[in-house]
């Protein structure tokens, strides 16, 4: 995964060890009369299909590895029965792992006593489930502060604690409430309401919005995002909805058959899948929301710096026989946009900037691409790309947006590239 | 025809009275501290009700009916049950049937709770106890009866070690049944929120499952009732004796009078115990919601 921040500029790839938030090493899960058994002979390497034949157990998790930083948000994807969840539960030792270690803060949590087991699950994690899990004999609130309760905080402190999260959640005034009286979507609410209020590091979504109706998931989506962005808590996400996937993860690992097939950001799966199922899986996915600035944005053609002068521009430009220019200042800051023709019109100037066209419409590498097309209809010249500071760093051509919302086999890629 | 051959034999008998008679010798004294024990729960109940006014009773009777069916005629009905026992000539003998019944429900409940959560959460003692309540519900009464007065001596004492053994398998059961029905989704959640198995117990499964469990507490306390007649042969006083006396004397009036002043003590507790785990039913309903 060599050359992750580069593509991305986000810094996924590199990981410091005190970033490092949860890291699962070589995670096996058997179901089964005899999992050690299986473990220990020759045919845990082969299928889950083979498994099954010959020793009767199901092979749930093989070999699974992977690290968490600090404020990702890392998703989990795959079909049903792929995993996934029990993949989630083995984080919290919901369900035990057969083999392998899980580092939470570089502590083996499967090393843990029950003490410290319930104390990392009231302290440091928090979890949301597919089907609520709410309590059905709990109003609202006291479901809100279930987690707060079992640290022992009283009455008073915790209600007021969840009252502020609740309202956070947009659920002010169903307090009193029953869960049953509540729609699915605001009973999910409260389930991450309860999740968020003892402000937990790391919070663990399984399906969090599988059983809800596609209107209220995206709104949801959208919620989550926010809250995100507010506390910028670790996030791991299981789902089997790719947009969903798409949108939140900052990285992607795409499971099948208990195996981890791939790990990479959204834009990796897409554009360097590993093998044809990734391949197929990400077909549905959109590009345009998916692809980034980044993966399609090329050097600009003649770079001009605010000084130069209207004839030195003019042989620069005739000596790469091109129609334009980008101009930045000492800095390299972008500032305009310089029209050959504009230029030779104006050749009398004490600098290029007479001429030069002010543009304001640049894009960020981290740009969606589906937001490039607006900038690219409203302009016959390339679209500068600038970092947060303003400064210069690649163009995007018309051509690149368009030729990156082909969807290629293997075979026409080799062909495109050669 | 074939005959049984004599010499399978199984002298089941024998062992049994072997058994009774190393018990006898070896645990009297365990089995006197016993006796004394439920001696005095049940002392303590008779000597309340009997101290309680009649028409304390009879209000407090009105009054649960009232509060239970959510009806006030419902409760005056109640009420007037009690009265027309009382009219009998039956008042202080129903009064220690009375408590009889409630020293036997107490004492299954507070055995049989803590076993029905316990079959619940160990597949072992599950396996174990099963059988044993079954047998403990088919086993005619008068089979354990005998023992019993081996035990404890006759009286009070015995009456109501029989009557838990034939009362308590219902709320074992139900206690079982209760908690296994609650939602594993809903327990995953309080573990995932860091609650070990003691709140889990009390936060979430004995709360859910309470509705099973005041069926288990109904059956458990119609059982009781059921088996005052038994009891009295062994010497309980009570409304049992009643009909046991007028049955030896063939004096059908008085078998009468008795044995309606035991349906209508049974009508009144079934009505409000029954109605208490419909309340609970509806309660845990209406937060599930449809």
């Amino acid at each position: 995964m060599s050359g992750n921040d580069s593509i991305n500029g986000n810094k996924v790839g590199q990981m410091r060890p005190e970033d490092i938030v949860v890291e699962v090493n070589n995670v096996w899960k058997i179901f089964g009369k005899d999992p050690q058994q299986v473990l220990n002979s020759d045919i845990k390497s082969s299928s889950k299909e083979e498994i099954l034949e010959k020793t009767g157990c199901v092979l749930a998790m093989k070999d699974i590895s992977f690290k968490v930083n600090r404020g990702e948000v890392f998703v989990i994807m795959g079909l049903s029965g792929s995993g996934k969840s029990t993949l989630i539960r083995c984080i919290l030792r919901l369900i035990e792992p057969t083999t392998g270690s899980i580092l939470i803060h570089g502590k083996d949590i499967c090393q843990f006593k029950r003490r410290q087991l319930d104390y990392l699950r009231t302290h440091t994690t928090a979890m949301v489930f597919q089907h609520f899990g709410l309590f059905p004999h709990r109003t609202v609130i006291d479901n809100v502060a279930y987690g707060l309760q079992i640290r022992g905080m009283s009455r008073k402190k915790r209600h007021a604690r969840a009252e502020e999260v609740i309202k956070k959640v947009g659920l002010k005034g169903w307090e009193k409430y029953y869960p049953g009286s509540l729609s699915g979507g605001m009973q999910q609410r409260v389930g991450i309401a309860r999740a968020l209020a003892t402000d937990p590091e790391i919070l663990l979504l399984d399906e969090p919005f599988g059983g809800l109706d596609p209107l209220i998931r995206r709104q949801m989506q959208d919620e989550l995002f926010d809250i995100q962005a507010e506390f910028k808590k670790t996030i791991l996400f299981v789902t089997h909805d790719l947009h969903g996937a798409t949108r939140l993860g900052n990285r992607i690992a795409l499971m099948r058959n208990g195996e981890i097939i791939q790990i990479g950001t959204p834009q990796e799966l897409i554009t360097e899948p590993k093998d044809e199922y990734v391949r197929r899986f990400v077909q549905d996915a959109i590009l345009a929301k998916v692809l980034t600035a980044s993966s399609i944005m090329s050097q600009p053609g003649v770079t001009l710096y605010e000084w130069h002068k209207p004839d030195q521009a003019l042989q620069m430009l005739a000596a790469k026989e091109a129609d334009h220019a980008f101009v930045v200042d000492r800095s390299g800051k972008f500032l305009g946009l310089l029209n050959a023709q504009n230029l030779s019109e104006q050749r009398r100037g004490q600098s290029v900037i007479g001429a030069m066209e002010k543009i304001t419409n640049t894009c960020t590498p981290e740009s969606s691409v589906e937001s490039l097309f607006p900038l690219a209809a409203a302009s016959k010249h390339p679209i500068p790309v600038v970092d947060e500071d303003g400064k210069l760093l690649e163009q995007v051509e018309t051509s690149a947006i368009f030729n990156s919302m082909i969807r290629r086999t293997e075979e026409e890629k080799g062909a495109g590239v050669s | 025809m074939l005959e049984f051959p004599s010499f399978i034999n199984i002298p089941l008998a024998e062992w049994v009275d072997a058994g009774m008679r190393w018990l006898l010798t070896n645990f009297s004294a365990f089995f006197d501290t016993v006796g004394e024990g439920i001696l005095g729960v049940l002392l303590n109940i008779e000597n309340f009700l009997l101290w309680l006014p009649w028409p304390a009773v009879l209000l407090i009777i009105g009054l649960l009916g009232w509060w239970t069916m959510r009806r006030w005629w419902a409760g005056l009905l109640m009420a007037g049950m009690m009265l027309i026992i009382g009219s009998f000539g039956y008042w202080d003998l129903s009064m220690m049937t009375l408590a009889i019944i409630i020293a036997s429900v107490i004492l299954s409940l507070v055995l049989g709770i803590p076993l029905g959560i316990a079959m619940a959460q160990n597949k072992f003692i599950e396996s174990v106890i099963r059988p044993v309540l079954d047998a403990m519900q088919t086993m005619p009464s008068f089979v354990y009866l005998i023992p019993a007065l081996m035990f404890f001596g006759l009286g009070k004492v015995p009456a109501v070690f029989a009557t838990i053994i034939y009362a308590m398998p219902p709320v074992i059961r139900l206690t079982n049944v209760g908690i296994r029905q609650v939602p594993e989704s809903v327990i995953e959640a309080a573990k995932a929120f860091g609650a070990n198995s003691r709140r889990i117990l009390f936060d979430v499964q004995l709360p859910l499952s309470m509705p099973s469990i005041m069926v288990g507490i109904n059956q458990t306390t119609m059982m009781a009732l059921a088996m005052v007649v038994i009891a009295s042969m062994i010497g309980a006083k009570g409304l049992g004796l009643e009909v046991l006396l007028a049955i030896n004397r063939i004096e059908v009036g008085r078998g009468f009078e008795a044995g309606l002043s035991i349906v209508l003590m049974a009508i009144i507790i079934d009505r409000i115990t029954s109605s208490m785990a419909a309340q609970q039913q509806n309660k845990l309903k209406s937060m599930v919601g449809s």
